[in-house]
């Protein structure tokens, strides 16, 4: 039985987190972390600073250990298993290259500490040089590389040893946008060419849902929602999430009773709305619930027209690309985004100030589910 | 550059130049009458000479004596570098409570008065019945100068990143291997700055010497011997030549510590 479950393991998690407690004297940096990674997944952790998704990763380095809790690599509990004795190679921040030695020095330097002879740890880091594209580089100091250069180095050290699993802290954060994007690409690919699982912690969203197959958020030490990108963009889990990706106005509501078979009248604040039944299917009268349209399904038209929905006035606006995100503000100081091409803007022809009607598709309402249990 | 007041300018500069004629120039009027024929320093001078030289050259008593000062500032060098690096990566590394106060009493030694020190050291050695040895001497010169090479190493090891040592280990180095192939790198200039100049503190250091050497002297004590029995141009000569050993010590060991991150 045991037996059958670790078998289990084996073929699907690498990574298992059981409910998971980190402690620094009184602070809680990582509280019941409880989640899997999978075999050759993506996995990227994401929150603001102080949010313990360096922590997450440190556990699982073995730099840290947990307070509770138990964390499984490969099978294996690994709860005070040295870092040393793991091989869960880390690409830092910092990138912490050895300025003392040369690009090919380093990128030996976990086979060397491992006992593995001088050619074969030559011929291993040439290697990984070639595949790095930085093979010119090898008898360089650190300090004569560019910050992408630099970049590779650390990837190629970090994998020289061929290991199952990556653990990468924010590597990207220091290179400038252009910069960025390239090295996304070379991670996402250097993902899928090696099969191997990659933990990526960021603070970036659009690093994290860029290349991740699942992303996990945190949020004081809490995971507030673990799913792939679009799940996470579509069905944001609760208010933290909503606010964090960003793109959604959120709107809390009291549900007022059923409004045709499938749907339920809600009034919020400011007015009133239909959401579909299938958002709240146990809903009953008074009930709150807390939803959110995001920003792009959001209409605006002028007062005149005659439409109903919210009254705001234009606060300001703002580029993004080929659309513009537009900020109003309610008569109840409700703060919206509408984001909108700038065709349909021009007809409009809004400025600061002026009264524009919001309004909305019944169907584009979704009720965050983590609020109002 | 163009609030830049010329006469302050004039000013800071020549204030500079007196300090430094303030220091070295009875520095530089020992060695100029060092290789001055007459016995007793006094304008005009009188001929070119190397006598002096060749008198210390010849000097049983002051080959003696370098030696004795030879042997304890290498073996002070090495034993205060090795516990002024222990004393740097402790600081470095550890987190304890009272760290504060360990770190101040591994600093203390050099801010005790040396007479102070030198009677304590006697009293101790003595009780332990090392008094009069050149180990004691090693002893009292090992105390004395092993804060001077942890300030160093100390100073060093705060312009690490900290990810470089977790890094080592995170790549299969245990705490052996980091100390040796990553920590030890890292602080390698330091380390040997550190052993010159801990090397030219000994050499120079005479109150604690005279205390506990006995018969085994160091220069700077028979110096003070040679100035009691008589004044003789010899010391200039010594003086000299232990400046200048002194002094190439300090600039090696500057050199070292130079904009570190071009070393290798």
């Amino acid at each position: 039985m045991k037996a059958n479950a670790q078998m289990e393991q084996q073929s699907e998690a690498i990574v298992k987190f059981d409910n998971v407690v980190k402690r620094f004297g009184n602070f809680t940096a990582v509280e019941k972390a409880d989640f899997e990674i999978g075999r050759g997944e993506f996995l990227a952790i994401m929150g603001s600073s102080g949010c313990g998704k360096t922590t997450t990763l440190r556990m699982l380095a073995g730099l840290e250990d947990p307070t509770e809790g138990a964390i499984y690599l490969d099978g294996e509990k690994v709860n005070g298993k040295a870092t040393w004795d793991r091989d869960t190679p880390m690409v830092w921040q910092s990138l912490a290259l050895f300025p003392f030695l040369t690009v090919q020095e380093n990128v030996e330097f976990a086979l060397k500490m491992r006992g593995v002879g001088k050619e074969e740890r030559r011929q291993r880091a040439e290697k990984w040089l070639e595949k790095m594209q930085i093979t010119e580089f090898a008898n360089r100091n650190i300090n004569q590389l560019s910050g992408g250069q630099k970049q590779r180095v650390a990837l190629a050290r970090a994998l020289v040893t061929e290991p199952k699993i990556l653990l990468l802290d924010e590597p990207l954060s220091a290179l400038d946008a252009h910069l960025k994007v390239r090295m996304q690409a070379v991670l996402s690919n250097l993902q899928k060419d090696l099969g191997i699982t990659f933990v990526y912690v960021t603070h970036s969203m659009s690093e994290a849902f860029s290349m991740a197959d699942r992303v996990v958020i945190m949020s004081r030490g809490q995971i507030e929602q673990i799913g792939t990108p679009e799940e996470i963009y579509r069905e944001p889990y609760n208010r933290f999430v909503a606010e964090f990706l960003g793109s959604a106005n959120i709107f809390d509501g009291v549900v007022q009773g059923p409004a045709g078979a499938d749907g339920w009248q809600v009034a919020y604040e400011g007015g009133e709305t239909i959401l579909p039944k299938s958002e709240r299917p146990d809903a009953r009268q008074g009930q709150k619930v807390t939803f959110i349209v995001s920003a792009e399904n959001m209409q605006l038209s002028l007062p005149d027209s005659g439409q109903p929905g919210i009254e705001a006035s234009v606060a300001g606006e703002e580029f993004i690309g080929g659309t513009a995100m537009v900020f109003l503000e309610t008569a109840g100081g409700q703060e919206l985004k509408v984001q909108k091409s700038h065709d349909e803007l021009s007809v409009l022809n809004l400025h600061p100030g002026s009264k524009v009607v919001v309004h909305w598709e019944s169907g584009s309402c979704h009720v965050l589910p983590g609020e109002n249990k | 550059m163009g609030n830049e007041n010329r006469i302050i300018n004039a000013l800071l500069k020549l204030h500079i130049v007196l300090c430094l004629l303030f220091i070295f120039a009875p520095i530089a009027g020992s060695f100029v009458f060092s290789l001055n024929s007459d016995r007793f320093p006094s304008l005009p001078l009188g001929e070119f000479s190397t006598e002096w030289y060749r008198l210390i050259w010849e000097d049983p008593l002051v080959w003696q004596g370098f030696g004795n000062t030879l042997v304890v500032g290498l073996t002070v060098a090495v034993i205060a570098t090795i516990l002024g690096f222990g004393g740097a990566y402790t600081d470095f590394r550890y987190n304890f409570t009272g760290k504060s106060v360990y770190v101040a009493l591994a600093l203390l030694p050099p801010t005790i008065p040396v007479v102070i020190m030198g009677l304590a050291m006697l009293a101790f050695l003595s009780r332990v019945n090392l008094s009069g040895t050149t180990i004691s001497v090693i002893i009292a010169h090992g105390v004395m100068c092993s804060p001077f090479a942890m300030a160093i190493i100390r100073l060093r090891l705060s312009q690490m990143d900290p990810d470089l040592e977790a890094a080592s280990w995170n790549m299969g180095g245990n705490q052996w291997q980091t100390l040796r192939y990553v920590i030890i790198p890292f602080t390698k200039p330091a380390i040997f700055a550190a052993l010159f100049i801990t090397m030219a503190v000994s050499f120079d250091e005479f109150a604690v010497a005279w205390f506990v050497s006995g018969l085994n002297e160091t220069l700077p004590v028979k110096i003070l011997g040679f100035l009691q029995g008589q004044v003789s141009p010899r010391i200039n000569a010594i003086g000299s030549l232990a400046f200048l050993s002194s002094m190439t010590l300090i600039i090696l060991a500057q050199l070292l510590l130079r904009s570190p991150e071009e070393e290798k």
